[in-house]
């Protein structure tokens, strides 16, 4: 019990420490790095909450297909440096202003709301997040949410093909006949 | 949880760790003599009988080579991208399966370390961190050809970790299961390449892809790009992406054949468990030979052609695989 704790107490500084790291970082590569191993840090926590496939899931479409991206297109546009200060006033002191009102929002929801007591915090059953009762969950209770979620996902995959091939798009709608 | 345990599986990963990096060191040994014998040539037979200490002359002297850092670079990043690229590929195998269970000293040992329900998940998460080493690699040395490089591979690594990912769906489709301990069991009486060929094409060419192999090594094309991503790595750091890209080349063929061939399944297996880790080891060690001959026989492709082939080809064939095992799967009674 207390290795538990202690390990979710190293976790936890981790992720928060990646993320303040992603924000403070001036150069955009150790900005997305850090979000990397903000994403890989949670995916140990979802383990040690025996979610062992939301955290795979969470790996491999985060951390490597999602980031990996972003990498590449900051890599590409060579926008690794961040100049100067930032442009928007007073933007700091209104983002730290936010922050402040967030942790008290949930410091208020956890103290006054769950009373903080262990007891009142139930175990889901060990097999909750396995591969088998998330398939089923998402194709009986949730289909309807998931097929709308796929079309979007279509139509966005339609989309940036028609985005880069503009060209030959707008040649046939402007000359219909002569294509 | 008893200590016995524990050692148990630190002992079964210094195994694994060691097997991987002295494979690595073994097969750059095979791959030149094969290439060798298939270009007519003799190959390194000096060093030690038949040059098998070829691969211990290599390291002492890439261990005494100069490290040098380029002017520009960014250095903690510089540093991290080798090690970034090597871990996974060393992890990727603890999920497969060596064999059943033997009696050592009287204590049964289950001849793998994570048997785990999500093992197919957990090979691709690894893979798709693999990566990062790569790009950052390219991109941390300051140099355009090595950034091209890195562009390159992440690129092609992204496009055919998809038809990879697709690849692994049919084994699991006709188990039932994520763990490969269970696709494995299921092979016991036929191997998955027969019941789905088209899968395990796939998969061989995604796998060369993947590991940067011939005919898609592209990010280290040399008339073009100098040497790709490790263009200014030396001496050990260089060793380190060398190695990284042989114990790929182990751990896909390891997971290829435990998800198509059947891995330590074999005649007699049951009687004899010892046989299974045999029967994994031959399996490997053809792939191997396999992965050497295409590199020997076929000239690198186009650029544009490898990209058009990944989105194109391959990754509508895997779902038109897909289609096709769950169909089937469904008339055979599941």
């Amino acid at each position: 019990m207390i290795t538990g704790i202690l390990f979710f107490d190293v976790m936890a500084v981790l992720v928060i420490s990646t993320s303040i790291g992603m924000l403070v970082s001036r150069n955009a590569v150790y900005s997305a790095l850090f979000l990397v191993l903000n994403f890989a840090s949670v995916a140990v926590l979802y383990v040690t909450l025996g979610a062992p496939f939301i955290a795979m899931a969470q790996v491999t479409v985060y951390a490597g297909a999602i980031m990996i991206l972003f990498l590449f297109v900051i890599m590409l546009l060579g926008a690794e440096r961040l100049e100067g200060e930032s442009t928007i006033r007073g933007q700091r002191l209104f983002g730290g202003l936010l922050a402040v009102i967030l942790l008290g929002e949930l410091t208020w929801m956890a103290v006054f709301q769950s009373g903080l007591s262990p007891a009142a915090l139930t175990m889901p059953a060990s097999d909750f997040a396995g591969p088998t009762q998330i398939g089923l969950t998402l194709f009986n209770t949730y289909l309807l949410p998931f097929e709308v979620t796929s079309f979007i996902l279509l139509v966005a995959i339609i989309g940036a093909i028609i985005l880069t091939k503009t060209d030959n798009i707008g040649k046939r709608i402007i000359r219909p006949g002569k294509d | 949880m008893d200590a016995a345990l524990i050692w148990e599986w630190i002992i079964k990963s210094v195994v694994i760790l060691l097997v991987m990096t002295g494979g690595f060191a073994y097969v750059t040994l095979y791959e030149r003599r094969v290439l060798a014998r298939m270009q007519v040539r003799i190959g390194p037979n000096r060093v030690g009988w038949q040059g098998l200490l070829q691969p211990v002359a290599d390291g002492i002297k890439l261990i005494f080579k100069e490290e040098l850092t380029p002017v520009g670079a960014d250095r903690l990043i510089f540093i991290l991208a080798p090690v970034i690229t090597v871990i996974p590929a060393l992890i990727v195998t603890a999920v497969v399966p060596w064999g059943t269970e033997v009696n050592l000293f009287g204590r049964i040992v289950p001849l793998r370390l994570a048997d785990i329900n999500v093992a197919v998940l957990y090979i691709l998460s690894v893979t798709s961190i693999s990566v990062y080493g790569i790009t950052l690699a390219g991109w941390s040395s300051n140099n355009k050809y090595a950034m091209l490089g890195g562009l390159r591979a992440t690129a092609q690594m992204i496009s055919y970790e998809l038809a990879l990912g697709m690849a692994f769906v049919g084994p699991i489709l006709w188990t039932g299961s994520m763990s490969l301990g269970d696709i494995v069991s299921a092979q016991k009486n036929l191997w998955f390449v027969v019941i789905m060929p088209l899968g395990f094409i796939i998969y061989v060419i995604a796998s060369l892809a993947e590991v940067n192999r011939s005919p898609f090594d592209m990010p280290e094309a040399e008339q073009e790009l100098t040497a790709g991503y490790h263009t200014e790595y030396s001496g050990m750091k260089f060793a380190l992406f060398f190695m990284a890209e042989y114990i790929k080349m182990i751990g896909v063929s390891m997971i290829g054949a435990t998800l198509f061939l059947g891995g330590y399944q074999g005649p007699f297996v049951d009687a004899y468990p010892w046989l299974g880790p045999i029967y994994l080891f031959i399996k490997v060690a053809l792939w191997l030979f396999f992965m050497i001959w295409v590199r020997a026989t076929l000239p690198r492709f186009r650029y544009d052609r490898l990209m058009a082939f990944g989105w194109k080809v391959l990754l509508p064939l895997s779902l038109l695989y897909i289609v096709v095992t769950a169909v089937l799967r469904l008339l055979v009674g599941g």
